[in-house]
Parts: C-alpha cells; structure tokens; sequence
C-alpha cells in the first residue's frame, strides 16, 4: 500500500515534470483575460466601477432594491478599505464563472442527449461534489504551482458540477410535446436545441449558473492558500494570526458580494421564467 | 395553395413497442392477439395490420377509446413514430422508407400537425409561434410573418399577435395551434384530438372553425377523436380503431346504421339516429308510392318522419338531386330505424291492411 502510493506520487510528479511547462503555457491566456478584468476594476476610477457594477445588476434583475442594496454595499467596502480585495475576488469569480459556463453548458448537453455520456458522467460529478474541496489544490499545484492560474483552475474543477447538472436537468424537462411539435414541423437536431430546448431550459440553466458562482465564491477564499489575492487572503492571516476583526470585516464583504450576485442572477432567472409559467389553465 | 391531390395509403402496418419488436411481427400476424403479446414477451401491440385508405381533400376521422392505439396511428404518418413493418404511401413514396433528410422535407412541405395539449412554444408569442414552420423551412422573415397573419386573422386571432400562449385561454391557444399548421399550407393536416381538451362549446365552435376552412382549403385532414358525436359532425369517412386493429370503416351514417359489433353498438348507442342516418340509406330503391310527399335522398331520418307526419301520410317518394326517382320509405321503417338498427323487410303498411 505505501509502496503504491508513493509508486503513483512519483509517476505524477514526472508528469508534472515531463508536461507542466506545456500545460501552462496552454492556460496562459486564462491568466490574461484574469488581468485584464483584474486591471480595470482596480485601475478606473472607482465611481465608474461603481456605476458600471449597478449598472449590470440593474439589467439583470430590473430590481431597484437590489440595486440599491449593491451601492451601498459597494460604498461601505471602499469604506473599510476593502475595495481592491473585493474587486480581485470579483474578477476571480467572473472569469471562473464564465469558464464554467463555457464548459459546462456543452458537457451539460451532451449529458441531455446521450444516455451513455449521462451515465458516465454523473458519477464523476457526484465525486467532484463530494470531495472535500482542499484535495483539489493538491494536484492543481504540484502541476502548476501556486498562484492564479491554479486557482482558477481548482475554482473551476469545484464550481462546474451545478451547471453541468442543471443544464442536464433543464434541457430534459422541456416538455415532451413542446419537443415533439418542433419535430413535426421538420427541425433539425440543431433547430430542436436551439429554438426550444436550450430557451427553455434557460431558466434552469441560470439557476446552475447562480450555483456556480455561489460555489466560486466559496472556493476563491479557500484558494487563497495557494496564492490567490483578494478576499480570502485577509480571512487567512486573521486565522494564522488571530486577527478578529480582520477577518470579520472581510468575511461580511463575501457575505455581501455574494447576496449581490445571488439576488441578481436569481431576478434574473425569474424574468426569463415569466412567460413559461401557465397562467391559463 | 396545396390543394390536395394524393390519397394517403396505408398497408399492412404493424406497430409493435419493445426492444425485439420485429421478431414478433410474425407472431402477431399469425393471430396472437395484444393480451398474449403482453403477457408472453412483454411488448405492446400499437397497431395491428392497419389497411387504410385516407382520401385526398377529405377529412378522415379515426375513432376509438383511449389506448386503442389512435395517437400511434397518426405519429406514422409524419413518422414520428417509425412503423415495425408495412407501408404508408404517398405521391409515390414510401413515408416508412424515406431517409432522415427526406423525411424533414416531408414533414416542413406536406404536412402540418395540432396537438391534444397544443403544444405550443410558451416562450415565444403567438406571431413566433404560428411563423415556425417557415422559420424551419427557412422562408424569410418578412414573407413568414406576412402569410402568418394572414392565417391568425383567419382563425380569429386578430390582435393577438403578440400575446404569449400563456396568456390566452385553451380555445384560443388551440386556434394558435390550428393557425400554426395551416400556415404551413401543407397539403396533409393531423389533428390528435385537437378538441378534446376544450369546453364542450368552444369545442363546437372550433369544429364550425374547421369546417369552414376545409371548405375552402380542401386538405386531407387526418383527425382523431374518441367522440361520437365529433366523428360525425367533421368526417366525411370514419375508421373504428380497437386494440390496434380497425374494425370498422365507413361513413358515419354506414357506422350508425349498421355497427358491425357490440362494442361499436355500445359506441353508437347514445347517437340520435334520426339526426345522421339520411333516408337514402334505408329507402326501398326502385319502389315507388302513391303519396303527395317527395324528399330529397339526403333527407335525415327525423325530418322525414316529421313531413309524412305533418302531411298525415304514411308514406314518401325519394327523390335525386336533379329530380329523378329513387325509391320510397314508409313511416314505420323511418321510426324503426331511428330508435334501433333494424334489419326487417321493410313492409308496406297499407299492403298489410288491404
Ligand atoms: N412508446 C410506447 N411504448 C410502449 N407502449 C406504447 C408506447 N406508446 C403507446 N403505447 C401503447 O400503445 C397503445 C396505443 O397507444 P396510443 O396510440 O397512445 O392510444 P390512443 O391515442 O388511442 O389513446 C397503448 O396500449 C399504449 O400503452
Ligand atoms: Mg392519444
């Protein structure tokens, strides 16, 4: 047993050797795009930010509370010296957020269709959403080290299951009859998906994103252990160091971006649902 | 326009749902009934050697009970469902053997469908919905719209174009579905209980819709009811569907007048007979009365009976539709026939007394 695994502990860290410069070279335009969002945020003017942050959640969920509820968030942040922090986070879990939904949405149709890909994947999702999210980082950071990249890709690894499963989920609820008349007028496999499934299933599939970034979020503090800068970086040190209010403060600054993000996409998801909900019986 | 012009033909087909469903083709051809198939392999006999011939420009109605097997008849015909064994021609093609790409163009080109539950797109509204079929066929958005509306105003939705289905009551969302199949001026149209699901009054109502639009449209209409009384009032031919098999096919005055067995009996026992049966289909033909009444051949039961009452006759002379002599009736035979199939001589009454 001990000989086993320290048998597998070597054949990956030659991997590792043999492969980790190509592969991070291949995830090196991650890192741009992550500096990219990283820099404007940081690097505007902060009432733009603001503005532009409000602005986005008003168009999302065309609520004026929750609007409302952004700014002053966003203001008591830059207050309590927290801004650049948060918007690292920010960013963080935007592009995870955006790399799981370009992964998952496709896994997730190909799930919808094949039986067979559904019944081999679901255990594998099953499995990334038991394992205890530090295990992770382990192989993430004997390939790739510390720092952003590996971040995001432990984030991404943790938060793509619900999007996955709820782009699945959404696409084999729509009705059967729905799905049956767009057959009887003649569409094609790609017209089906389309036209009725992928706009029906939406609603379901911005509740998986809403998860997604829920679980992002999440993950981000906990990948601060192996170098990713924002907020969870701050709740660290207030663990290592026992600095109370350091980490009380930058923990009710999570709390609130994550209520942020959670009520816009949610409003959201409810305006796509208005029409499909039977108001006639 | 697509007027119709091509019989639908259906020939020997069997439908059979199970995983070996074509080693039992055989079998079932060899007699074994659905309970059998059931119970010995566990498949489901959906159809059993349909023969079926659904005339072009006409409305062919299929009846039965629910489970007879009506829905899975009809999915063959667009082939949503793809038959175990047997043929469905149609201007010279095999529907059961058209290639995937084929059987697309079939479907935008010559077909349209209405469903029980509407089925329609709940996230688009009603112009989007009725436009689909020439969005799939490509068409180009402006014509698509142009035709569209043209046929939500035919069916009365005027106004509503852009309303969503769920904002709009059953009655007017099934006229969003029957405006969505038209549009594509196919010369086929299938209707699975398209009615079923309204109110008894809307249901009329949109029967009157159909009627009116057939009129017009000529189209071979494929329509499927397990109501007597609907049959009768929209098909100009009726198949009697049961446990897959058709046990009978007909007019509806060949229905009602002569059921073939008890379990049509038992369908066409609540008809007022008097109201579908004409006196054409009972008369004595070449026979000839003295009397002061002549009738028109497609005179219904219940208005004959009324003239000869109301002139205090017992008899009537039947007459063509360009004048010539058919044949008679008496009385008796009218009031027998409304009240029950009656199989007896039609005796002459005044004979009897003299
Ligand atoms: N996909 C299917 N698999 C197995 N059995 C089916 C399937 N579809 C229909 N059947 C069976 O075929 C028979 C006819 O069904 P259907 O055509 O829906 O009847 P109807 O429309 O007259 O109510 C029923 O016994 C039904 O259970
Ligand atoms: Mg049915």
């Amino acid at each position: 047993m001990r000989d086993l695994r320290i048998g597998i502990d070597e054949a990956f860290r030659n991997f590792t050797r043999a492969y980790g410069e190509t592969l991070e070279q291949l995830f090196h335009p991650i890192q741009l795009l992550l500096n990219f969002i990283e820099g404007m945020l940081i690097d505007s003017s902060w009432v733009i930010v603001l503005v532009a942050l409000a602005g986005l959640v008003w168009l999302l969920s065309r609520n004026l509370k929750i609007v409302a509820g952004t700014i002053v968030a966003l203001l008591l942040i830059g207050y309590f010296g927290m801004w650049e922090d948060t918007m690292r986070t920010i960013a963080m879990v935007s592009v995870c957020t955006l790399i799981a939904v370009v992964i998952g949405i496709p896994v997730g149709i190909l799930m919808a269709r094949s039986d067979r890909a559904n019944a081999t994947i679901t255990p594998l999702l099953d499995m990334m959403q038991t394992m205890p999210s530090f295990v992770y980082l382990i192989p993430v950071v004997m390939i790739f080290g510390l720092g952003k990249v590996p971040g995001v890709i432990a984030v991404v690894i943790y938060a793509v299951p619900p999007i996955i499963r709820l782009t699945n989920l959404g696409i084999r609820q729509v009705p059967a009859d729905v799905l049956e008349a767009a057959e009887a007028f003649g569409s094609s496999g790609r017209q089906k998906l389309m036209d009725v499934q992928l706009p029906l299933a939406l609603p379901t599939i911005m509740a998986g994103v809403n998860q997604t970034i829920m679980m992002s979020l999440a993950m981000v503090v906990v990948a601060s252990m192996i170098g990713v800068r924002g907020l969870g970086q701050p709740v660290l040190q207030a663990i290592n160091n026992q600095y109370f209010t350091l980490g009380v403060m930058n923990g009710l600054a999570i709390v609130a971006i994550a209520i942020i993000f959670d009520r816009a996409t949610q409003a959201y998801g409810k305006r796509l649902q208005k029409h499909l909900e039977a108001v006639h019986g | 326009m697509a007027e119709a012009t091509h019989d639908i033909e259906i020939r020997n087909l069997y439908k059979i749902f199970g995983p070996n469903a074509a080693k039992h083709v055989e079998s079932v051809r060899n007699g074994m009934t659905k309970e059998e198939l059931k119970a010995q392999h566990n498949h489901v006999l959906g159809l059993d050697d349909i023969n079926l011939t659904i005339p072009a420009g006409k409305i062919q109605v299929v009846m039965g009970l629910s489970g007879s097997g009506k829905s899975t008849l009809i999915r063959h015909i667009n082939r949503l469902i793809d038959p175990t064994a047997g043929e469905l021609l149609f201007d010279g093609q095999d529907i059961a053997k058209m290639s995937e790409t084929e059987l697309r163009e079939f479907r935008r080109q010559r077909t349209g469908m209405v469903f029980q539950k509407f089925a329609l797109f709940p996230h688009w509204t009603v112009l989007e919905n009725t436009t689909y079929g020439l969005n799939v066929r490509g068409v180009s958005r402006r014509e698509a719209e142009e035709r569209a509306r043209r046929w939500i105003s035919r069916v009365g939705l005027d106004g509503f174009e852009e309303s969503y289905p769920n904002q709009l009551s059953g009655g007017m969302q099934q006229r969003v579905g029957l405006a969505r199949a038209l549009t594509n001026d196919a010369e086929i149209l299938l209707m699975d209980e398209a009615f079923s699901a309204l109110d008894p009054l809307i249901r009329t109502d949109m029967q009157s819709v159909l009627l009116d639009l057939q009129s017009e449209l000529k189209k071979t209409i494929v329509f499927i009811t397990h109501d007597l009384d609907e049959a009768l009032r929209l098909g100009e031919r009726i198949a009697i569907l049961r446990d897959g098999k058709i046990i009978q096919q007909g007019t509806g005055e060949q229905i009602v007048l002569r059921p073939k067995d008890d379990y049509i009996a038992s369908f066409v026992r609540d008809v007022r007979r008097g109201h579908v049966i004409s006196v054409r289909t009972i008369m004595r033909k070449g026979a000839r009365a003295e009397t002061p009444v002549t009738l028109p051949a497609t005179t219904l039961l219940e208005e004959a009976a009324r003239a000869m009452t109301n002139a205090e006759v017992l008899r009537a002379n039947i007459q063509g539709l360009d004048g010539q002599h058919l044949g008679m009736v008496t009385l008796s035979k009218c009031v027998a026939e409304m009240i029950a199939p009656d199989d007896s001589e039609d005796v002459d009454p005044e004979a009897q007394v003299a």
